[in-house]
């Protein structure tokens, strides 16, 4: 952005940035971007290198986040397994946008070494969420990885924040409005078919047994 | 102690159980038992003081296209000797008793077992996939498995 060199800048300086408001967000948002703590295979041993100190991921101002809720993008550091592939689903529809996702290194960019003969594995985590960045290797070094996370900063500074519906086209529009509605449905679909997921989800959210909830809840 | 002298003297407790000695195997001699006896020959091969095949290194399933096997790689620690055994079921209704309660490392092997070959192990204590989502269809590991178009509504094949 270099929205800070025009402070010092000697003709357009003396301490007033002039710009849009869309612009000193964004310059804050893209450079401020939290991931979420999140590794899946080899690629995830690589992901720990770049946030030791010979590559000090932190210089970027992405902070690891142990929730989705507080996280701004995922990456996907390794191999998707179907059974896998429900939990990312799961972790990308709790996280708050805007949110991004990354997918870092061959396996989750298309499959990888599993792509023909990988019964278990998702060939490509695009099948399932949206991804912005595709970071190739196997796994990649973490040079690589800044070139994305470089190139997923350059997106995100210059996106629209207002007027967001105004500016989309018609198309991305109803593409957006039948993905909700999609969303919406498989819920649904989801909680009608299991008669007891709220009770298979409090389980899991508590780690309690559900005989000793219901003991609880009789009290 | 040899193969072949273990092999002598599960004979001569056994009998005709011990169905075969493959000797001349390519990689590791191995005896076959008779599936119905396994946990009585394993618990027998754990405790005698000549035995004390106190580690099992590993359980795997095969299948043969003919048969379904389970083959046991057992170690002694304090004796310093190892033997496989091998179990031939059915292939159709592959049925075996559990080695769970001689060894609990079979545990995890035997689910695994199941989850990849479809091999049931009666008498073990929670019979589930291990590897696989609970709700996966068909055993990977056979020769006639075939790969699902889609899971949960996502296209599998490349």
């Amino acid at each position: 952005m270099g929205l800070l060199n025009r402070l010092d800048d000697p003709i357009q300086g003396d301490g007033i940035i002039l710009g849009t408001v869309e612009d000193i967000l964004n310059w804050g948002r893209s450079k401020s971007d939290w991931y979420l703590q999140f590794g899946l295979a080899c690629c995830a041993i690589e992901f720990m290198a770049l946030n030791a100190s010979h590559f000090d991921m932190m210089r970027f101002g992405a902070i690891p986040r142990t929730s989705p809720r507080q996280a701004d993008f995922i990456i996907v550091s390794g191999t998707v397994t179907l059974k896998m592939a429900d939990r990312i689903k799961t972790l990308y529809e709790q996280m708050s946008e805007p949110r991004y996702v990354m997918s870092m290194g061959s396996c989750s960019n298309s499959g990888g070494p599993y792509w023909e003969h990988g019964y278990h594995v998702l060939k490509g985590v695009d099948r399932i969420i949206p991804v912005d960045v595709y970071v190739p290797g196997c796994p990649p070094r973490p040079e690589a990885f800044f070139e994305g996370l470089v190139k997923l900063q350059k997106m995100i500074s210059t996106q629209a924040i207002f007027r967001k519906r105004e500016k989309m086209s018609p198309e991305d529009l109803a593409a957006l409005e039948l993905r909700q509605k999609k969303v919406r449905e498989y819920q649904e679909r989801v909680k009608q078919e299991n008669a007891d997921y709220n009770d298979v989800n409090r389980k899991i959210y508590t780690g309690y047994s559900l005989d000793y909830l219901k003991k609880e809840e009789s009290k | 102690m040899t193969a072949n002298e273990i092999y002598d003297k599960l004979k001569a407790e056994f009998g005709d159980d011990i169905l075969a000695f493959s000797e001349d195997a390519s990689t590791e001699a191995f005896i076959t038992v008779r599936p119905q006896r396994i946990t009585e020959v394993c618990l027998y091969l754990r405790d005698e003081p000549e035995f004390l095949f106190d580690y099992m290194v590993n359980l795997s399933g095969v299948d043969y296209k003919t048969n379904m096997t389970v083959v046991y790689h057992l170690y002694s620690l304090p004796k310093n000797h190892r033997i496989v055994l091998k179990v031939e079921l059915d292939r159709d209704t592959p049925l075996v008793p559990t080695v769970e309660k001689v060894w609990k490392t079979a545990n995890w092997h035997e689910r695994e077992a199941f989850d990849m070959f479809g091999i049931v192990f009666e008498g073990h204590p929670f019979m589930v996939r291990i590897l696989c989502p609970y709700d996966w269809e068909g055993y990977p590991l056979r020769k006639d498995y075939k790969e699902p178009e889609t899971y949960h509504g996502i296209k599998v094949a490349y």
